[in-house]
């Protein structure tokens, strides 16, 4: 079986993180930025992946199974700010929670 | 020796019931917080007087007693140990400091029970008991340096004990920092010594000082000068007596109790412990005994002019104090304790008595508002004679007189005395008589003026009634050659000091000069008859003379003291402070402050309140990070 180089995967986990970072920073739709986070999250797994591949070594697989817990205990509570969200300020654009600008 | 283990008690417990009533606050009913208040002191006076007895009937090897208790601390040669050392000066004091202490206590649970304060009160009480005793008892200076700041402590927070005056708090302020004067002066002295003679143990101090330095020597004079400093300011003599007749706003208890029979002896304590550095410096001796004689002249006058009944009482302690320190200044050691503890117990029972006349006549002090008393309040009445009596030093009958008469006969006789110290003595005897009973007639006899309201009770009247005897035959214990020549409590104290060396003299001029000490009192009482009695009109007329109204205004004032120190000091430190405020060390500091607020007010623009932005940040500061990782 032909093995995938580690640098692949790690160069596809770059250009994830760095999808995601600008879907968080460009999008103001509070559901896309936490979708985008996830995105990030995703990215950061599989970087451990291929470096636990890389090294023979199972702790890759087991940071993803964090990785993937806290993703969806993130995903809980971000959907259900983005709901109150949503309830008081009858928008998802995040620039319109700005009350507490200095 | 079994009694002798049990003396760490006789501190600790009094220690032991403050903690206990600070500990449960006003949480206990009244009647157990005066049990533990009174309690504790009144264990603490049985072991003392067993020790005692012990003490007298089979005295240890070298007549004192060390108990180590253990050692405080031990920094490089510096080892100071919590021990106390009996004697038997210190068996004078611990005594005089428990038997008067529990009476008061005792009086106090009467005196006191209207009061919202009444644990608070109890709590304070029992820490200046232990503290007076940790001073007397202490077997090194730092150890009875604790008990000197303890002792004003608490006499600070028993002056300002109704705070919610604010003249109180003002007395209070004003005792602290005046003894703070005094107290700061004997720290330096205590730092001298060490520095010196290497050790603050006293025996061992005392041994060093004597092989050291002799007589005269500039080192003994400016260590015994700075001890008398903080002498002068706890017993509140000439130039640091100002605080002393403000202290009476404190409720009277605590006046009897800490300003006039106990902590205001401290000094005359730490003089004759320290007696031998005194004995090393002939002139700082002399200016105890000037200071002593000049004291209780300035003080007696004060006294003859004061309306306010505490107020005399006042003054005559500071009087009092002053011929306890004229006393030790021509080395009669032993005279000043015995007249340390006669004073204890009239002046006590003077204070206990005006207590009862104060409180029956509604907060009552000006004496002039009171009068003819001696009907409503027999019992108070002759117990306040007695004390003034003795007060007065009324030949043969008072313990008053024994004391002040060996006072004076030493003041003549000895090395160091003279016979203008004795003069001096001799006008403050007349003085004396003539102020206390011109206080008696004014609040005892003449018209009745007002219908008191409250009559004592039994813990009021037993220590009354106690006082009083011991003020009578508290004197018996020692008296001159030619009244049977006793000499009880001077043979006992020579045990711990050195007796006074007298210049031989006749016996004619002995009998000559008591004859002479025993008439000024009743001349005094005499004149006090005449001017504030027979013909209180006279005295009136002569008040009013234009000399007259300015003296009286002068002695009323204290002889213008505060007036001086107002002038002299605390106008000129205030307006140095107003200047002071906005000189240039504050710039740093302002400096600060603006720098700050203008970083403030440029930040606070980056707070725009949009998520995205604070991304943003969150990712400029991880690229900068990650590249100062990589790159550096």
């Amino acid at each position: 079986m032909a093995s995938v180089p580690v640098e692949y995967g790690l160069i596809l986990a770059g250009i994830l993180f760095i999808l995601g970072l600008l879907g968080v920073l460009v999008r103001r739709n509070i559901i896309f930025i936490l979708l985008s986070i996830e995105v990030m999250l995703n990215s950061a797994g599989l970087a451990f992946i291929a470096a636990g591949y890389r090294w023979g070594q199972p702790d890759g697989q087991i940071m993803f199974f964090f990785i993937l817990a806290m993703a969806a205990t993130e995903v809980a509570v971000g959907l259900a700010l983005a709901l109150q969200f949503y309830n008081k300020t009858r928008t998802l654009d995040t620039d319109a929670a700005s009350r507490m600008r200095g | 020796m079994i009694m002798f283990k049990l003396l760490w008690l006789i501190p600790a417990l009094p220690f032991a019931g403050f903690i206990i009533l600070a500990l449960t606050g006003s949480r206990l009913t009244r009647t157990r917080t005066a049990v533990i208040g009174a309690g504790s002191a009144g264990l603490s006076m049985v072991i003392t007087i067993l020790t005692g007895i012990r003490f007298i009937g089979s005295p240890p090897p070298g007549n004192a007693y060390v108990q180590v208790l253990w050692t405080w601390m031990s920094v490089g040669g510096f080892r100071p140990e919590i021990a106390f050392r009996l004697d038997a000066l210190s068996l004078a004091m611990i005594t005089v400091v428990t038997a008067v202490g529990f009476l008061i206590h005792l009086y106090s649970s009467e005196f006191m029970a209207g009061d919202e304060g009444y644990s608070r009160f109890f709590a304070y009480m029992n820490l200046f008991v232990g503290s007076m005793l940790t001073l007397v008892l202490a077997d090194n200076l730092l150890l009875l340096y604790l008990g000197w700041e303890g002792v004003g402590l608490c006499s600070y927070l028993l002056i300002g004990f109704w705070y919610k005056d604010t003249y109180n708090g003002y007395a209070a302020r004003k005792a602290f920092v005046v003894t703070r004067i005094g107290d700061t002066a004997m720290g330096i002295g205590l730092f001298l010594l060490f520095t010196v003679l290497g050790t603050l143990q006293i025996q061992e101090l005392m041994q060093r000082a004597l092989q050291q330095w002799g007589s005269g020597n500039v080192m003994a004079g400016a260590a015994a000068a700075l001890l008398l400093g903080g002498a002068l300011g706890k017993s509140a003599q000439l130039p640091l007596q100002t605080w002393l007749p403000d202290a009476m706003a404190g409720p009277t208890p605590v006046s009897a109790l800490i300003h006039a029979a106990t902590m205001v002896t401290a000094g005359v304590y730490l003089i004759a412990r320290t007696h031998v550095l005194f004995s090393l410096a002939p002139l700082v001796q002399a200016a105890v005994a000037v200071i002593g004689a000049v004291t209780l002249l300035i003080a007696g006058f004060s006294a003859l002019t004061q309306s306010d009944i505490k107020r005399v009482l006042a003054y005559s302690t500071i009087s009092q104090i002053g011929y306890m320190f004229l006393a030790l200044g021509v080395g009669a050691w032993s005279a000043a304790i015995f007249h340390f503890m006669t004073h204890a117990f009239f002046k006590a029972l003077l204070f206990l008595g005006a207590g009862v006349v104060i409180l029956g006549l509604h907060n009552e002090h000006n004496m002039f508002k009171m009068g003819g008393l001696r009907k409503q309040l027999p019992l108070t009445f002759w117990t306040f004679l007695i004390g003034a009596a003795s007060l007065s030093a009324l030949p043969l009958v008072t313990a008053g007189y024994y004391s002040k008469d060996l006072i004076l006969y030493s003041a003549w006789a000895s090395e160091a005395g003279s016979p203008l110290l004795w003069a001096a003595g001799l006008a403050g005897a007349l003085l004396t008589a003539l102020y206390t009973f011109r206080m008696v007639f004014l609040v005892f006899f003449g018209e009745e003026k007002t219908r008191v309201e409250r009559k004592p009770g039994m813990q009021i009247k037993i220590p009354l009634i106690i006082l009083a005897v011991l003020s009578i035959i508290g004197g018996f214990v020692e008296t001159p050659a030619s009244l049977g020549g006793l000499h009880i409590f001077t043979k006992f104290m020579y045990t711990a000091l050195p007796p006074v060396v007298n210049l031989p003299l006749p016996a004619t001029g002995e009998f000559i000069l008591e004859i002479e000490a025993a008439l000024a009192p009743p001349i005094g009482i005499f004149i006090a008859y005449l001017f504030f009695l027979y013909r209180p009109r006279y005295t009136g007329r002569l008040a009013s003379t234009p000399s007259g109204s300015a003296l009286h205004r002068f002695w009323f004032s204290g002889w213008g003291f505060d007036w001086i120190y107002d002038r002299i000091i605390v106008r000129p430190f205030l307006w140095f402070a107003r200047i002071d405020k906005n000189d240039f060390l504050d710039l740093p500091y302002l400096g600060t402050i603006w720098a700050g607020k203008g970083v403030n007010r440029l930040l606070v623009h980056t707070q725009t309140g949009k998520v995205r932005w604070y991304a943003v940040g969150i990712v400029i500061g991880a690229i900068l990070a990650l590249s100062a990782m990589v790159f550096l």
